[in-house]
């Protein structure tokens, strides 16, 4: 499989890169290439012009912003595997990582470019709407900023305008004294694409009560979306008992979904498997917290 | 356009299409066939080889990209010191215990392995496993693939330790 011709050109700014796709409307933009290059070689992508952003200053660190944690638009998914800020502060990112694709792919696939590809099964875009992360870019001169939850709109389509370039993205860390995460995902191969995914994430004060719990679910729907969970849950004694209250609460917000059906799975298996794969995840973040309690 | 690429140490320059991957640059322009062709779109890891000592897919780069890194592949996996037909230990575990049979996934298989190594001279069969998931072998069943990479870990960990024990 070879791609069909393209240019190539390796700007050194981020407005310069803004310049080429305004002059090439077709053109994409190439990062670490690990979702853009299967595209060009199967010629599902044929763009007239590639533009490779790896030699933009100050595209690939990590930086502590005091209230987040700002990931530049070409650090590697590898990278950020072993990142000291990434393993403290964002731990459910740190967690997922080792399920996006293999370790050749994350050394070369970046954290900023599995957000703009927004494969809907994908691990990273779960997270970033999980976490409620925002998306900074640059476009004609000024920058811009999209927050997860509306930046996905469907299967690979983002609200990325035809001229912006992603530069970095910014994870808030979290406020509260405890921290739990969860992350499950069922693919028919390790590292395969999601057949569900759910993550969760949960903050709890000094006292143990749950002050924020974020459930979200993945490669179910035509991009991954939040299931809202309202309930109190006091871990002060230790893990909770939910009774069925989880269950049902995950059960009806998951009749809000549009859930997808194709070859590999149908709409209601992917249902069954979300909806228990979420449960597992919010366990997980529990028992993390109520451990860290005791 | 113009690319030069530090391939086993050498620079290997060539005026190629932007087109070009990494792959097409190791086999057709510098001539190394040891990195094998397979799915040509990022599946089955034979196109494996190390990128400034990380194990990554040449088919999935650009040759373009990957100017001003340095690229091992099967045919340096130990180094340059070696003469042809002699084997690293990786290498050498592999055909010990049988680790492969058509050979095609192999120097795929023999560069993970040494990615993995050099990050974790200790794993578990688990994390072998892992460390090979993305590299596919149509004929072993990966069973005797893991026990070779077990059998390598082992001798590289004994390799500066004196014969008789001493």
């Amino acid at each position: 499989m070879k791609s069909a011709s393209f240019d190539y050109i390796r700007p050194d700014t981020l407005d310069a890169v803004c310049a080429c796709l305004a002059s090439h409307p077709d053109a994409r933009i190439i990062a670490g290439g690990q979702s853009l290059v299967p595209m060009l070689a199967m010629r599902l992508a044929r763009p007239s012009l590639v533009i490779d952003i790896a030699h933009i200053d100050g595209l690939s660190a990590i930086r502590d912003d005091d209230s987040a944690v700002v990931i530049g638009a070409m650090v590697r998914q590898a990278k950020a595997l072993s990142d000291p800020l990434v393993a403290k502060h964002l731990p459910l990112l740190a967690k997922a990582l080792t399920h996006v694709g293999h370790p050749p792919t994350r050394a070369r696939g970046t954290v900023g470019g599995s957000l703009v590809h927004a494969d809907p099964s994908a691990e990273i875009p779960l997270v970033a709407v999980t976490l409620g992360a925002s998306l900074r870019m640059r476009d004609a001169g000024e920058d811009v900023e999209f927050h997860a939850e509306e930046f996905f709109i469907g299967p690979m389509l983002t609200m990325t305008p035809p001229t912006a370039c992603l530069f970095e993205i910014c994870f808030a860390k979290p406020t509260c004294a405890y921290v739990g995460t969860g992350f499950h995902e069922v693919a028919a191969r390790r590292s395969d694409y999601a057949l569900a995914a759910a993550a969760a994430h949960i903050e709890a004060d000094d006292a143990g009560v749950v002050q924020d719990l974020r459930l979200a679910i993945g490669g179910i729907s035509d991009f991954p979306q939040r299931l809202p969970i309202d309930i109190h849950i006091d871990l002060s004694a230790g893990m909770a008992d939910l009774g069925t209250s989880l269950t049902t609460a995950i059960d009806a917000a998951l009749d809000d979904v549009d859930i997808v059906e194709d070859m590999h799975a149908s709409a209601s298996y992917r249902r069954r498997v979300a909806a228990e794969l979420a449960r597992r995840a919010v366990d997980d973040a529990l028992r993390e917290i109520a451990q860290d309690l005791s | 356009m113009n690319i030069t690429i530090d391939i086993n140490g050498k620079d290997v320059t060539a005026a190629i299409e932007p087109r070009v991957t990494l792959l097409d640059f190791v086999r057709d322009v510098a001539g190394l066939k040891g990195t094998h062709a397979g799915c040509e779109h990022g599946v089955c890891g034979a196109c494996t080889v190390l990128l400034d000592g990380e194990a990554v897919r040449s088919c999935l780069i650009l040759a373009a990209q990957a100017e001003g890194s340095q690229i091992t592949t099967i045919e340096a996996v130990d180094g340059t010191t070696r003469q042809p037909g002699e084997l690293s230990i990786i290498q050498d575990a592999f055909c010990e215990s049988h680790g492969l049979q058509c050979g095609y996934c192999t120097p795929g298989m023999v560069l993970a392995a040494k990615t993995l190594l050099q990050h974790n001279p200790t794993p578990s069969r688990e994390q072998v496993r892992d460390a090979i998931s993305g590299n596919i072998c149509r004929c072993t069943g990966y069973v005797q693939i893991i026990d070779a990479i077990m059998l390598a870990a082992e001798r590289l960990q004994g390799r500066n330790q004196p014969a008789d024990g001493a």
